[in-house]
């Protein structure tokens, strides 16, 4: 079981969607369990898109994104057989990294 | 004002007469009145069959939809062994496979109303497993799987003639139905029945007619996937009346009415709602 989920769809002028649905605690840190000691921080820092080898897409992100986060974006240029490979890192050294081929 | 009276009567008959497909009849008529363009099957997408705007962003949503990690960690937890080395599966008809449109079912040994959730509860007692937490959770998950597994099928509920007990519970389910309750007097047909279709301040009314079908749902509200009776309670919450525990006896009652109505509406469950 991947912690990424892909998806790809090619639209109208050369324009490629791609949706990611990823799944994390994204833990704040602010957040008490049923004893009332906090849970942990524990969320994504960096989030990686390439298409083939060349970065797309780099985002930096903060423990204010919700759990299980879904990323939506389109770009120019992919063709069909093209790889897309996401990947991330969270503040606990934890990552993970899911490729998938443009129909 | 001749509409309104009309759907007064239709109550007042539907909760008068005593045979169950009587009561579907007239159900599903008073519903064809209101939306005369849908069919049957159409009412498995609740609200979002008769409101087109949210209908689009839903059909969106559903693309790739917010449950799928749900259904794969249902699957998980489902072909996991308890202690004892037994499965879900043992407890369960065709292995638990496809079989989610065939609840709630009338149990004969039990004299009760057995749901999905239920089932799965008492196979962990069985194999000395601790219950699962009937709103959210794992068993949603689980649920979340099985839904997926029975999707397409069409629900069939039967109410045994040969156990009379049975057609007492529909009954039990139908009086709680219809009957008002809490701080605001609402029954569930004052706005599921009555008021169908219309706007609650910015939201629509869904119909009742396929209430059943697309459970667990992930709800946008809660960010999370829940269980049918999370939110019979979140209904009880709304017009402010007493909280029923989840797998009461009132509403296992109340789903089994809810889904004999819907008989022959596709199980699309999980699914995803506001």
């Amino acid at each position: 079981m991947s912690s990424i989920k892909i998806r790809i769809k090619q639209l109208k002028n050369d324009i490629t969607q791609v949706r990611a649905l990823i799944a994390h605690p994204m833990e704040t840190g602010y957040k008490k369990d049923e004893k009332g000691n906090k849970i942990p921080a524990h969320y994504i820092q960096e989030l990686t898109v390439k298409h083939n080898d060349k970065v797309i897409t780099n985002s930096i992100m903060g423990s204010g994104i919700s759990r299980n986060p879904y990323f939506a974006f389109k770009f120019k240029g992919g063709k069909s057989g093209d790889k897309i490979t996401i990947s991330w890192v969270d503040n606990l050294g934890f990552t993970a990294s899911e490729k998938k081929h443009i129909k | 004002m001749f509409g309104f009276l009309f759907s007064l009567l239709i109550i007042f008959a539907a909760s008068i007469s005593a045979d169950p497909l009587e009561d579907q009849k007239l159900f599903r008529k008073h519903y064809q009145r209101l939306f005369p363009k849908l069919t049957l099957k159409d009412y498995a997408d609740g609200i979002y069959a008769i409101d087109d705007d949210s209908r689009e962003s839903w059909q969106i949503i559903e693309e790739f939809p917010p449950y799928e990690l749900a259904i794969e960690a249902g699957e998980n937890w489902f072909n996991q062994a308890f202690a004892n080395g037994n499965h879900y599966s043992d407890c369960l008809p065709n292995k638990g496979i496809a079989i989610s449109h065939l609840y709630p079912r009338w149990d004969k040994t039990q004299g009760k109303v057995i749901t999905l959730a239920l089932a799965l509860n008492q196979c962990r007692q069985k194999n000395g497993e601790a219950p699962l937490p009937y709103k959210k959770g794992k068993i949603a998950e689980i649920l979340a799987y099985l839904a997926f597994t029975s999707r397409g099928n069409l629900i069939g509920i039967k109410i045994p003639d040969s156990d009379t007990r049975a057609l007492d519970a529909y009954q039990q389910g139908k009086q709680y139905y219809y009957q008002r309750r809490g701080q605001l007097n609402f029954s569930c047909a004052i706005c599921h029945v009555q008021n169908a279709g219309k706007f609650i301040r910015s939201e629509r009314l869904s119909p009742s007619l396929g209430h059943t079908s697309g459970w667990p749902t992930y709800r946008l509200k809660w960010g999370e996937i829940g269980t049918l009776h999370r939110r019979f309670i979140g209904c009880h919450k709304q017009i402010r009346a007493k909280i029923p525990k989840p797998q009461s006896d009132n509403l296992r009652n109340l789903e089994y009415f809810l889904s004999f109505m819907s008989n022959g509406i596709p199980i699309n469950g999980p699914s995803t709602r506001k």
